[in-house]
């Protein structure tokens, strides 16, 4: 196609990307070296009978003044990237020196905000992404076991947990899990214990958050998984059958290595998906004990007083990294397909 | 092609039908229950004595004289306003889902034919985007939309939802037009079409299974999404889904939570309704990346 042609064609999707992808990471970029201003006090005296007081008070009509003429704030530099919500630099200074071991120093630094939520994020990640591989993978064997005819049923029922929006599917289960559903009930009046609850311990809220995860995600590997198995040619297995290969054997042999470009690519899917978790942390309420680096941005985002742009902007770039440094090894190999195919 | 070689023994038959079913009870209870809760009244659903009134109703007949009621859906679609975001979604979902099945149609055309390098490139630059989570994007906006003057309206919100929703769309047309056989367009190319032409009266033709699937995925897209309409649009403009979260940030009031247990009924039920029914194209569009390679 000359490039003329390709340019009008592409233009509208083109210029659509640009304007609302490309150019809100460069916005954010540039809002991350801003914070918002200070407010401007003043003293006010104040006279009664028994005597003056002086009082700081913030002033409202020069604060406004200030924000009107700057609105994107003072120029911060770095200064919102190392301060106590994200990097938090001096502090891990400070807790290097002071304290004693090790382990001391990591459960002051695990306690920062930014950290806490790096590390939920991470974890998240690393128990939900291979447990939804494998899940997934035993779905779709287990599935393509079954009669053809009743498949069809078999498949919408185990796609719906992956169809519904994020919210609603943890809404939904924190409505059984929480002690007054159906599930929660039952364990409190199993374990003998009234006061047990999602709430009640920072590791159960990580736990259910992570099963919903798996339950959210295996679905899509299911689907990806069972569409490859119905490639996998049947010559090969039919041989190994006849030498005498176990089931076993068989799946890790041939069934395996056929579809694996296939798992680097569910990886790679649920890997970006699982980075970005967030709603579900809204749906269980569990903002008290589990926080994700998307619901540290959406949190500054929200903010009553004033929307802190600076700090949900250094987070977003914190976070941009973060995905590149994920997709940097499927890049690299791109690259190298690409250059060697030329 | 089984050839009867590959025998299952009876003992792993039985274990592959427990574990089936186990897993669709897993996948299927959590929203049935909710089915079933929402004609519930609200101490019902959420006993704090027994959960067992879920099932006998023992509120609900106390306070309605039933065993069902349907006041949380009245209430949550007339006093919740339930039906303005409604409303709103679908003016969303329809916007959407045409604006970039146009915009991608059309570039995933000119990619699939193109034999230049800077279209391998546009790829993969769009599978950057694609990973962009889309809380980092909405924070790039909030700044220049309130600027600008046009936060909260629902025009932004959908061209957003457009823009995000474009490189997952392109992929997918892109492997679905590489099927396409490129002879088919060229034969039209040298009887004196245009390639617009061509595109318009050969390719167009041919491309509504593809177009379906990423029609499926643009309208899931646009009608889940909470991220971007939960922090774009003001409070009479919300969709469904920001909608029922803030049923549950009012929580002072006794029947709010229930409103939001009928409205997450209210918003699955169409799309289970939807994806049943176009099943086939849903699978073939999650797979059309991977498989095809």
């Amino acid at each position: 196609m000359p490039n003329k042609t390709f340019f009008w064609f592409f233009l509208p999707t083109g210029l659509a990307m640009i304007l609302f992808i490309g150019l809100p990471i460069i916005s954010t970029g540039i809002q991350s070296f801003y914070a918002q201003h200070d407010q401007v006090v003043k003293e006010v005296k104040k006279c009664d009978p028994f005597g003056c007081t002086v009082s700081i008070v913030v002033d409202n009509e020069e604060t406004s003044k200030i924000r009107e003429a700057k609105p994107l704030g003072k120029f911060n530099g770095f200064g919102t990237y190392t301060d106590r919500n994200h990097l938090a630099v001096e502090e891990i200074k400070k807790f290097w020196d002071e304290t004693e071991n090790f382990g001391a120093f990591v459960d002051q630094v695990t306690n920062l905000p930014f950290y806490k939520a790096l590390i939920f994020t991470l974890t998240y990640c690393l128990f939900v992404t291979p447990n939804v591989l494998l899940l997934g993978f035993v779905i779709a064997l287990s599935l393509n076991a079954v009669a053809r005819k009743i498949r069809g049923p078999l498949i919408f029922g185990t796609i719906l947990p992956m169809i519904v929006t994020p919210l609603v599917g943890s809404l939904v289960l924190f409505w059984m899990i929480d002690s007054q559903g159906i599930i929660g009930a039952n364990i409190q009046n199993l374990m003998n214990d009234p006061y047990l609850s999602l709430k009640s311990s920072k590791t159960l809220t990580w736990i259910t958050i992570i099963i919903y995860g798996i339950w959210h995600h295996s679905p899509f590997a299911f689907v990806v998984f069972y569409a490859a198995l119905q490639t996998v040619p049947q010559e090969p297995i039919e041989a190994a059958i006849i030498d005498g290969a176990s089931r076993f054997q068989r799946i890790k042999h041939i069934v395996l290595p056929h579809i694996y470009p296939v798992v680097t690519f569910v990886a790679l899917i649920s890997l970006m998906d699982n980075f970005r978790v967030f709603e579900p942390i809204i749906g269980f309420s569990a903002e008290g004990s589990a926080q994700s680096l998307s619901w540290l941005i959406y949190d500054n985002l929200v903010n009553e007083e004033v929307i802190l742009f600076g700090s949900a902007a250094a987070t977003s770039m914190m976070t941009i990294i973060g995905i590149a440094i994920l997709l940097a090894p499927v890049l690299i190999r791109t690259w190298k397909e690409f250059k060697t195919a030329r | 092609m089984d050839y009867g070689l590959d025998t299952k023994s009876a003992r792993l038959k039985t274990f592959n039908t427990i574990f089936i079913i186990t897993w669709l009870l897993i996948a299927c209870f959590p929203f049935i229950w909710t089915f079933w809760g929402s004609f519930k009244v609200r101490a019902d659903f959420f006993s704090r004595s027994d959960w067992w009134y879920a099932i006998s109703a023992f509120n609900t007949l106390i306070e309605t004289g039933g065993k069902f009621t349907t006041n949380a859906y009245t209430q949550a679609w007339t006093e919740g306003e339930f039906w303005k975001a409604s409303k709103n979604t679908i003016i969303v979902t329809v916007f959407v889902v045409s604006i970039s099945l146009f915009l991608g149609t059309l570039g995933a055309y000119a990619l699939s034919r193109s034999t230049e390098k800077y279209a391998f490139w546009i790829l993969m630059a769009a599978l950057i985007f694609r990973a962009m989570p889309h809380i980092t994007l909405v924070s790039g906006y909030l700044f220049p939309f309130f600027e600008l003057q046009i936060w909260g309206i629902l025009p932004t919100t959908i061209v957003v939802l457009v823009a995000i929703n474009q490189p997952f769309t392109l992929w997918l047309l892109y492997s679905f037009f590489k099927t396409v056989p490129k002879e088919l367009d060229e034969s039209a190319l040298i009887d004196g079409c245009s390639y617009f032409q061509a595109f318009r009266h050969i390719i167009m033709p041919v491309m509504w299974p593809g177009v379906i699937t990423a029609g499926l995925f643009s309208l899931m897209l646009a009608y889940n999404d909470f991220t971007v309409t939960a922090l774009l649009l003001n409070q009479e403009n919300h969709t469904m889904v920001p909608k029922i979260q803030s049923y549950l940030g009012t929580n002072q009031h006794e029947g709010n939570l229930m409103w939001a247990v009928s409205a997450v009924v209210s918003a699955t039920a169409p799309l289970f309704m939807l994806v049943m029914f176009f099943q086939r194209q849903v699978i073939s569009g999650l797979t059309a990346g991977a498989v095809k390679g």
